[in-house]
């Protein structure tokens, strides 16, 4: 394996020669690039600089060469989003392909499985949703009803899923269905991947209350998806299931956790207060404080809240790198961060007082209409990928060992 | 971030040792003894002096003061395994406070005369600072240092919650030189030696029941060499001993949090209503999840806050607020929620879970309340 410092020196080569240069700067999520059949193009030369990384391994890093990936280490992988974040460049693919449902078929595919799938993903060519939830299976997923009844290689498969991210703009889903209607909830599950071109299988996005539509509602009326897509067996669906959870969690304590952590600390100190200061001005003696101590002390809270996360993300990042086992603080990253977020949301919408109440049009600038529907959409992030009481339950039961009722 | 917030093997050794140590030699039991006995020092010169033998008392200071050059980094282990079993000796009042004064401005003659017993555990040092109406700011104080006729000065004032101020061998004591009692310049501190004339020194009662004093000053009489650092100047040096200070009750403070939630935890897993264990109901998992949560989070930010200062990393003012804050909080929530949780039994004195709650309140009202750092946060980033 190459080493981490000459590793280093290649990511540097391509980005500076070899990727479009009109990229450079532009490593905003806004930019990030999904791939698919018919690929959205943040930027003109993302799929063209999506190919190129794909070519030299570096959309998939830790995967196995043989599958498109780069076969390196975590470290390597982390060596690249360090040298992308120096050189200003956006990752050069994104998505539940390479976050989801890849990892989960490096851990349950077959050989024939990870073959067909896995350089489809690394190359950006097919786009992934997550069948998980149905509009009466939320926290209960376990209680899950959509239907799969064989008929000769093909499952056919009757029901309803909710909350598909992005479904209307994906290829394949991977989908939890109910196998054996007569076997203990989580016994009669089964994990199945199904092209969504095939005749039966129809997606409409969901209006959220912030105007967005980043969900859709699936339903399935006889639609049709092979035997050979079944992942980890037949009715080991809920095992397969936990394990894609786990997967998803990092991805979320990622956004909240790590490198919302890296983005935060590196942007302006006290960047709530010079907002509040906008709108609320100073006191008149010159001390420069806000002329809102109310607003001051809310403001300062979670400041000191963010500034304790981030400190305990750091924390078990160390203790990670110091070879321990990540320790139990790791559990909260989801519940917290998300709790925090939402604080932040709610603090920023105080400052801007009525300025806050804009929709659309006239009498507000973009970045008031643009944060009154992020504070929105930030009430959807204790619901989403486990509900923060699920969570809590989670470390109740893990963490805190107690007992079950 | 450069600061590394893993343990490194030495400072893990040294948690597991003294964790060991105050488990043996100084339990709960210890503290309730010493309360119902009215014993009128408060904590054991033995156990402190066994503690200086460990090494531990050097562990903040440099090598050139007889230390082990550990920092704060250091101390917290020692201050947080004193906070789990609420063990009571002058950690933080003689080594943390008048000590660090001493190393970070006494002369050679005083350092030699207090510092170096201090860090033996041979001394103990108090810091009178505190004043009836001064609540948390360092510098609003009425005591007085007059010039004497002798070149000395003449010290006349009344300091409380002095801490380990009953029977200490000597007080640095702060007392206003020039300006008004509230002006930022003018304050200035004196070593003044238990046997001085005029110096009254009376036990306090507190709800933690330690060892905190008036010390009255009446016409004290101090030579010109018992002004410890610069005369007027004094302001800064009690800022940054009392930030230094402050680290390390927030250590106390997350050993003590933590012990009072494992008590809880373990009623939780064993006290049954209802024919069932009381842990299995949601409403009380929920509350104990967010609680492990707020003391993931004290833990962290006193971590940063204690190597910071060590580095003399220029956040670092603002981190102590951020430690002290969170502390606060959290430990009062626990203390509340322990209370709450063990219910009847934990309204009653025979319980130990009684000396949580009146130790988190006193550790609150020490060095400034969550509110007082959020204030002191926001002024030191300038909104």
């Amino acid at each position: 394996m190459v080493e981490i410092e000459a590793f280093r020196q290649q990511v540097r080569e391509f980005l500076e020669k070899e990727a479009p240069q009109s990229l450079r700067g532009l490593n905003d999520p806004k930019y990030a690039y999904w791939g698919g059949r018919k690929p959205e193009l943040p930027h003109p030369d993302a799929q063209r600089y999506c190919e190129l990384a794909a070519e030299r391994g570096l959309t998939a890093i830790t995967w196995p060469k043989e599958y498109g990936g780069g076969g390196l280490s975590a470290a390597h992988e982390r060596a690249f989003h360090q040298e992308l974040a120096k050189l200003g460049f956006p990752a050069p693919l994104t998505g539940f392909g390479l976050t989801m449902i890849g990892p989960t078929l490096l851990q349950f595919g077959n050989d024939a499985q990870k073959a067909e799938h896995l350089p489809q993903i690394v190359r950006g060519k097919i786009r992934w949703c997550q069948g998980y939830s149905e509009p009466n299976a939320g926290s209960d997923l376990a209680s899950l009803a959509t239907s799969a009844v064989l008929d000769g290689d093909e499952y056919v498969l009757n029901g309803q899923k909710v909350w598909t991210s992005y479904g209307d703009k994906s290829d394949w889903m991977f989908v939890l269905v109910r196998s054996d209607p007569t076997a203990k909830k989580q016994t009669g599950i089964t994990f199945i991947l199904i092209d969504m071109q095939n005749p039966g299988v129809e997606v409409r996005p969901i209006l959220l209350i912030s105007g967005a539509s980043p969900f859709c509602e699936s339903f399935f009326t006889d639609a049709r998806a092979k035997v050979k897509d079944v992942v980890g067996g037949l009715n080991n669906g809920w095992t397969v299931a936990k394990a894609l959870l786990g997967h998803e969690r990092t991805m979320i304590a990622n956004v909240f956790g790590a490198s919302g952590g890296a983005r935060n600390s590196n942007d302006k100190k006290n960047a709530i207060a010079d907002i509040a200061r906008e709108y609320v001005g100073e006191v008149a003696d010159g001390s420069h404080k806000l002329a809102d101590p109310i607003l001051r002390d809310a403001i300062t809270q979670v400041t000191m809240d963010t500034r304790c996360f981030l400190a305990t993300v750091a924390r078990n990042a160390d203790n990670i790198k110091a070879g321990h086992r990540p320790g139990p603080e790791s559990s909260m990253f989801k519940v917290y961060g998300t709790e925090l977020n939402q604080r932040r949301e709610e603090v920023l919408l105080k400052i801007r007082g009525p300025q806050a109440l804009g929709w659309e049009g006239a009498g507000y600038t973009k970045e008031e209409l643009d944060k009154t529907r992020e504070w929105l959409r930030s009430r959807g992030n204790t619901i989403e990928g486990g509900t923060s009481e699920v969570q809590l339950n989670i470390i109740a039961k893990r963490v805190l060992e107690l007992p079950g009722d | 971030m450069a600061i590394q917030l893993s343990l490194t093997e030495d400072q893990a050794m040294l948690q597991k040792t003294a964790n060991a140590f105050f488990s043996e030699h100084s339990p709960l039991t210890r503290l309730r003894k010493l309360r119902d006995s009215g014993d009128e020092l408060g904590y054991n010169r033995e156990l402190f002096q066994q503690m200086a033998e460990l090494g531990w008392t050097a562990i903040p200071f440099e090598e050139r003061d007889g230390g082990l050059g550990m920092g704060l980094a250091g101390a917290i282990l020692i201050s947080e395994a004193m906070g789990r079993t609420l063990a009571v000796e002058p950690y933080i009042p003689s080594i943390l406070l008048a000590g660090q004064v001493l190393a970070l401005a006494g002369t050679p003659a005083q350092r030699e005369a207090w510092l170096t017993p201090a860090i033996a555990g041979e001394k103990v040092l108090a810091f009178a600072q505190q004043e009836k109406t001064s609540r948390y700011s360092a510098t609003n104080v009425q005591t007085k240092a007059a010039p004497s006729k002798s070149g000395g000065y003449t010290l006349n004032g009344e300091k409380h919650g002095v801490l380990a101020g009953a029977r200490a061998d000597a007080y640095l004591v702060s007392a206003r030189t020039s300006g008004d009692s509230t002006a930022v310049n003018g304050v200035s501190l004196f070593l003044v030696p238990a046997n001085t004339p005029g110096l009254k020194v009376t036990r306090q009662r507190r709800i933690d029941s330690r060892n905190a004093a008036i010390v009255e000053l009446k016409d004290v009489q101090v030579g010109a060499d018992a002004l410890v650092g610069e005369k007027d100047g004094a302001g800064k040096l009690i800022e940054s001993t009392l930030e230094r200070a402050t680290v390390a009750l927030c250590g106390e403070m997350i050993g003590a949090m933590t012990a009072a939630f494992d008590s809880t935890l373990a009623y939780l897993k064993e006290r049954k209503q209802f024919n069932v264990l009381i842990g299995s109901f949601q409403a009380l998992k929920h509350r104990a999840a967010k609680m492990f949560i707020e003391i993931e989070l004290a833990r962290s930010a006193t971590m940063l806050a204690a190597r910071a200062l060590d580095d003399n990393d220029p956040e670092g003012h603002a981190l102590v607020s951020v430690a002290k804050a969170r502390c606060s909080d959290a430990y009062v929530l626990v203390a509340n929620e322990a209370v709450q949780l063990f219910a009847g039994i934990g309204m009653t004195d025979e319980h130990d879970i009684g000396f949580f709650i009146k130790h988190a309140r006193t550790c609150e009202l020490t060095f400034g309340d969550a509110a007082y750092h959020r204030d002191r946060f926001a002024t030191l980033n300038g909104y």
